[in-house]
């Protein structure tokens, strides 16, 4: 979505609008009542700039903002803020993922002003996955802050302009709070009301775990609905296309978090080709959660399958008319002396 | 192992109102708690914590405890050291994602929660990051300190 206020230069600020919290494309989108498509990139293990721009290029037209992961799974990868450095210089509407795994109050809130600072509009608190899990399971777990009392340190340093130490900022940073939902694990009856304990600690948007069981979601939202949760977030739910029924299996028993049920792995096993049904369940899944009250967007992790996002997108036709804001790629004329020192 | 620590919870309400009157008998001590000097009380008292509530809850001795927010499941036994609510990596059967022999605390502080519902749940109270000078030291004497001085109580509010 082109907005009429859109500035000339890559990656420079929307102005914010009166009601809005941040100058970025993610929040106008959602304000607007429109249907926010986000993706996950997968960030690379180098330090090649041009593996990030050809990752993010993949959902150029389709996404309204890109997710980029903090060492998803307890793996070491390039950082988020660093793919967030990179891709708001091209203009990127980034959503930047924080774990509190790795950092503690004092390296968040650096990180917060930097990323601010750079036009990281939208950040994502999480708690994060443990290291066990992980390449590195010897590593020292943080956990300084939980994904609660980050949300509410980060909304300080926005709303009160301040520290966590209460310490003044000069500038605030003018971003739009996230967070993660997991509707799908226990305690189920518990889970409603965690959603609306982010809330009142300050998220404005949240992207749920992958959802494969729609009469699970259904039922969570209904009691979303009930306590009326959903008008004061966004819920942007989590989807994304399964490659076969064997791998399904094997994320059911060994990625924490995901619940997958048996009849999404039935109807992959039955399919002439998996990984086709695994997009087509995917499509299905969005249009149905379009169709939810409440849901104000889809999140796809495409793990894997990052070149698929955009016909699934296009498939579903979740966008309508809308299309979603894409970079100029002339950028390398006009830029050329960045990519002349990275290729020599 | 867990035993003693599903024991506790399922028997939250009770050690609750124990607690609470416990609280109450050292908030009427001040004045001689405060004649003898809470420093130099700071270790008998933490002593005295690590045995009754080490026993009783696993209790990990933070120093700023918010049991009575957890249907007495000592939050800090999380691997994640969450302070307010489970995270998504539970398992189906409500163990824990790190460590699959024990039950999620959190799923144990909903159950316990459950038993005590009051005006709302206890476990939506947003509860502030760990000051970690205070692991170790005696929460109690740290409770009674704040209570007197007129503060509520050690937990904000949402």
């Amino acid at each position: 979505m082109k907005f009429d206020d859109e500035p000339l230069v890559p990656g420079h600020p929307l102005p914010i609008r009166p009601g809005h919290f941040s100058p970025g494309r993610l929040e106008r989108v959602l304000r607007a009542g429109g249907f926010a498509v986000t993706a996950e990139i997968s960030p690379p293990d180098s330090a090649d700039p041009n593996e990030v721009y050809e990752r993010a290029s993949l959902f150029d037209g389709y996404v309204d903002a890109i997710n980029a992961t903090d060492g998803s799974g307890a793996n070491c990868h390039m950082s988020s803020v660093g793919m967030c450095a990179l891709l708001t210089r091209r203009g990127y509407a980034m959503v930047m993922q924080v774990s509190a795994r790795d950092r503690n109050r004092i390296a968040i809130q650096g990180d917060v002003l930097g990323a601010a600072a750079m036009g990281v509009y939208n950040i994502l608190c999480l708690t994060g996955d443990g290291v066990d899990v992980g390449d590195h399971p010897g590593a020292k777990p943080v956990f300084d802050v939980d994904c609660m009392s980050m949300l509410s340190m980060v909304r300080g340093m926005r709303d009160d302009g301040q520290f966590l130490s209460g310490r003044k900022l000069t500038s605030p940073p003018k971003v739009f709070l996230g967070a993660a939902a997991n509707p799908f694990a226990p305690p189920l009856d518990y889970r409603p009301l965690r959603l609306e304990k982010k809330v009142a600690a300050g998220a404005q948007f949240v992207q749920t775990q992958y959802c494969y069981d729609m009469d699970m979601f259904r039922n969570y939202m209904a009691a979303v609905r009930d306590a009326g949760t959903h008008e004061k977030v966004f819920i942007l739910a989590g989807v994304g296309p399964l490659a076969s029924a064997r791998s399904a299996e094997w994320i059911r028993s060994n990625v924490p978090g995901i619940h997958i049920p048996d009849s999404v792995i039935r109807r992959l096993k039955g399919a002439d080709d998996e990984k086709e049904e695994g997009v087509r369940i995917c499509v299905d899944m969005i249009n149905e959660l379009r169709e939810t009250e409440g849901v104000h967007g889809v999140h796809i992790m495409a793990f894997r399958q990052e070149h698929r996002v955009g016909e699934i997108v296009e498939r579903s036709g979740v966008l309508g008319d809308r299309e979603p804001w894409r970079p100029r790629h002339d950028w390398d004329e006009l830029a050329p002396s960045e990519n002349e020192i990275v290729r020599n | 192992m867990y035993r003693m620590r599903s024991w506790s919870v399922r028997n939250a309400r009770w050690l609750k109102r124990a607690y609470a009157g416990l609280e109450a008998v050292l908030v009427m001590l001040d004045p001689l708690l405060r004649r003898i000097g809470y420093e130099r009380l700071d270790k008998p008292f933490a002593a005295a914590e690590r045995m009754t509530k080490g026993v009783l809850l696993d209790s990990q001795n933070c120093g700023q405890c918010i049991v009575g927010f957890t249907g007495l499941s000592c939050p800090m036994n999380c691997p994640k050291r969450l302070r307010n609510g489970p995270c998504g990596g539970v398992r189906p059967d409500g163990r824990c994602e790190v460590r699959p022999e024990m039950p999620c605390v959190w799923v144990l502080a909903w159950e316990g929660n459950k038993r005590f519902r009051e005006n709302g749940y206890p476990i939506q109270t947003l509860q502030p990051a760990v000051d970690n000078r205070l692991i170790g030291r005696s929460a109690w004497l740290r409770e009674v300190r704040i209570r007197t001085a007129g503060k509520g109580s050690a937990a904000r509010e949402v």
